[in-house]
């Protein structure tokens, strides 16, 4: 039965979280539009802590109501961008920021992408080189009389 | 009855998988034909049986049998029709049967049209295909029984999630695992090439059409998943780089790497072993798709079940699959002499480049995928991995392979001049940086997005068409249109296909730099303007639908005070599962869909409205279908045909021989 309890446990939190009707409702948006413009960038960068994956932008859980209304809060305080995204990961830790940081382990996370992608390079281009040299004299050049045969049936 | 029939059938699958299995293994390793004979009605009754059961699973479902524990858990006598047939799959149980129906299906079908095979190799593709059978027979059996019973049957069932009862996600699953199921072929076959210790352009060309099939069935799973999304979660997102989504995506990419390194196994015998291990891996990231759906191991929006048994299962196959034939491969993989010679620059070159890209962005993603797990494991930190990161980290390879692919698809075979190449695609060239001026000079040089975008997509579409307009030859314009109407259909295929990826280059790139959104409190009646488009809040009322209660709104859209759309978007509540959804209206254009969400009523009156005007969105999913369409058209080509009718004519020719 525990199973059946965690499938409808897991049915419960999907439907929290992708339940629509959701995100910034009319009420919280600021009457200042470039001020809101950064508010939606701003929320689009934090994670809503109770769903799966969304932004508290997209979000409807009422954590990511709470979150939009403090982010808007912090701007109209008159704090940078910069500021607030560091006022909300102080108190939700870095799980809150939905692209990861460039700290400590997450250079791996970040360097595996392009280190491999040179590495795939070097080896390919070795691979390549080996393939051009192999046999290449005896398999694709014609001889002297060769081309000139080719030259006379072409022409003529 | 028929349910304890279906239940026979599978058990009895799974004793037929062990002999299709084993039987044409061993008989293959001595030689004994009659042996390895036996995986062809192995294979066919094995599909039967599960057919079989399947078929009993759906009877349940359609006659809402409440008895069986699944039927209870996920149907309801209220749903309508179309639903119960496709809860048979909404479920994680029930798509386990789907999931091995769909791959005795695929052993069927090399039993059916593999007959130019050669005996050994259609031996050995059957076993191993017999022994992925086995492993999910058994997963399904012993961990997800579909065809439990309920001592005290309810007397409704608890209803499927309303979000499923929706005609695109209910035909997304089945053509997912027609696409992962159908990487277990090319897989099959290249552990069935590393037992023989061979592989040759023949095998190469045995493997092309199933890899083609299983990305074609990808690309529309993919689509109709993203489809869903954009109109049925309510602010018409597209793709969100959830687990459960790039766990679909990485299979596609890898899918798209081996479609086109096994044409340069086919063509020029090169890259052979890495070839054979990207079979491997493609069908291993089909296998870490499952384990993310269904272990819960990576949480997400849409994964199925999390059942720790189930995730400890699901590794053990991927383990046992991966790593055994990683191992055959790291033992076998130096007999695969290459043989074809080639210059620096060739077509053979510009497709390792290619495969690097596609590789290294799959890889990109499953890092990103599997990150906030490694994380917390091993460096005690919790963190997540969005959007913003995939679109940082994946973005520039995808960009490359938007770069250099007409350039690639256009070099001549063993070696290549670019010179040539280049002149030809001048006219795409500048098409691209005209498109990119005007991007730049519409959106007001406000983000770099657009321009780079659509010229990139504008760059892959006029690539496309130079590229089969110069396989026309030279001479005069009649001439060549003739021909062109005489190109294999392999030919326009590829146009299809990576003209298709333009299309959606630029469907993105629209939609993600130029979307307007607005959201306010409209009272009925109230008009309002969206960037020049006036909306109008005629009425809001309160439907019945067979299942759920609906708030529906009607809204007209006018523009320069004539008439373009009466939308009705709707808010439904499923009682049954006391869950709401958001069905959008959609106005779908060629150039923008003008996208409409129905809110909470407000305090003061009035209702919270939400209105996008959303650009270039439908050539997302034309540009989907172009690729698939492109994908079919090349599995249509006669040349694959002419392959096996030319394999019947040397089976006919052996058999005049007389017997000894």
């Amino acid at each position: 039965m525990s199973a059946l309890k965690r499938l409808l446990l897991t049915l419960a939190l999907l439907m929290a979280s992708v339940a629509p009707l959701r995100a910034v409702n009319p009420d919280e948006v600021l009457d200042d539009p470039a001020l809101e413009a950064r508010a939606r960038q701003i929320s689009q960068g934090l994670r809503c802590v109770v769903c799966r994956g969304e932004n508290i932008d997209e979000s409807n859980a009422d954590i990511a109501r709470d979150l939009r209304l403090l982010v808007r809060e912090r701007l109209l305080a008159g704090d940078s961008d910069r500021q607030v995204v560091d006022y909300v990961v102080e108190r939700y830790g870095e799980y809150v920021l939905m692209k990861p940081t460039t700290e400590g382990a997450n250079k791996l996370l970040w360097g595996a992408g392009p280190a491999l992608f040179l590495l795939a390079l070097l080896i390919a281009g070795l691979y390549l080189r080996r393939r051009a040299r192999a046999g290449a004299p005896q398999e694709e050049a014609l001889s002297e009389e060769e081309q000139a045969r080719l030259r006379e049936l072409l022409d003529g | 009855m028929i349910t304890e029939l279906g239940h026979f059938a599978l058990v009895l699958a799974l004793g037929v998988a062990l002999v299709q299995f084993a039987v044409p293994l061993v008989g293959a390793q001595k030689g004994w034909t009659n042996w390895m004979a036996l995986a062809v009605p192995a294979a066919l009754i094995q599909a039967l049986l599960i057919a079989l059961a399947f078929g009993a699973l759906m009877h349940a479902f359609v006659t809402s049998d409440f008895s069986l524990r699944l039927v209870a858990l996920n149907s309801h006598s209220l749903k309508p029709m179309l639903y119960k047939v496709t809860g048979v799959w909404g479920n994680h149980e029930g798509s386990m049967l789907l999931w091995v129906l769909i791959v005795a299906l695929y052993g069927a079908a090399v039993a059916l049209f593999g007959g130019a095979l050669p005996p050994r190799l259609r031996a050995l593709v059957l076993s191993v295909q017999g022994l992925i059978g086995v492993a999910f027979l058994s997963f399904s059996l012993f961990t997800s029984n579909p065809f439990l019973r309920l001592a005290e049957p309810p007397f409704d069932g608890q209803g499927l999630n309303p979000l499923l009862q929706d005609p695109g996600l209910a035909f997304h699953p089945p053509f997912l695992y027609l696409g992962y199921v159908g990487l277990s072929m090319a897989f099959s076959f290249a552990v069935a090439a590393l037992i023989e210790g061979r592989i040759d352009a023949a095998w190469a060309r045995w493997v092309r059409p199933w890899t083609l099939a299983a990305w074609m069935f990808l690309t529309i799973g993919i689509g109709l998943g993203s489809w869903w999304a954009y109109y049925e979660l309510g602010w018409g997102g597209f793709w969100f780089w959830d687990p459960v989504e790039n766990a679909s995506f990485m299979p596609w990419l890898f899918a798209a790497a081996l479609l086109h390194s096994a044409i340069v196994v086919e063509k020029r015998e090169s890259l052979k072993s890495w070839t054979i291990l990207l079979a491997i891996l493609g069908f291993g990231f089909s296998l870490i798709g499952a384990f993310i759906t269904r272990s819960g191991i990576v949480t997400s929006v849409h994964a199925f079940s999390s059942d720790p048994t189930r995730g400890i299962y699901l590794l053990a196959i991927l383990a046992f699959f991966v790593g055994g034939a990683l191992t055959l491969f790291a033992a076998r993989a130096r007999e695969m002499e290459a043989r074809g010679v080639f210059g620096l620059l060739s077509r053979e070159s510009g497709l390792v480049l290619n495969n690097i890209l596609l590789a290294v962005a799959a890889f990109v993603v499953f890092i990103g995928t599997i990150w906030p797990l490694a994380a917390e494991l091993f460096f005690d930190r919790k963190l997540s991995v969005g959007a913003p990161f995939f679109e940082a980290a994946f973005t520039p390879f995808i960009v490359g392979i938007a770069v250099v692919l007409p350039v690639g698809a256009m070099l001549p075979w063993k070696r290549a001049r670019l010179a040539g190449v280049v002149k030809k695609l001048t006219p795409a060239l500048l098409l691209a940086f005209a498109v990119a001026a005007l991007a730049w000079a519409v959106g007001s040089g406000r983000s770099a997005l657009a321009p780079v975008g659509m010229a990139l997509g504008s760059w892959l579409v006029a690539g496309a068409a130079v590229d089969i307009w110069s396989r026309t030859g030279r001479g005069a314009l009649g001439g060549r249109l003739g021909r062109l109407t005489r190109l294999p259909r392999a030919d326009w295929g590829r146009l299809l296909g990576h003209g298709g990826l333009g299309v959606v280059f630029i469907g993105i790139s629209g939609l993600m730099a130029w979307q307007v959104e607005d959201i306010r409190v409209a009272q009925v009646g109230e008009s309002f303007e969206v960037a020049g488009y006036e909306v109008t809040l005629e009425k809001v009322e309160r439907l019945q639908g067979p299942n759920y209660i609906s708030t529906t709104a009607t809204m007209r859209i006018a523009r320069d005070g004539r008439e373009i759309a009466v939308l009705r978007p709707e808010k439904r509540l499923y009682p049954v599962q006391g869950m709401p959804t958001t069905e959008a209206a959609i106005d779908q254009g060629l150039w923008r869909d003008l996208y409409l969400v129905i809110g909470d009523p407000q305090e003061g009156g009035g209702w919270a409205v939400r209105t996008f005007i959303k650009p270039f969105t439908a050539w997302i999913w034309a540009g989907i279908l172009l690729m698939a369409l492109g994908g079919i058209l090349s599995l249509s080509d006669r040349r694959y045909r002419v392959a096996a009718g030319a394999a019947r004519r040397r089976r006919s020719a052996v058999k005049g021989v007389p017997a000894e």
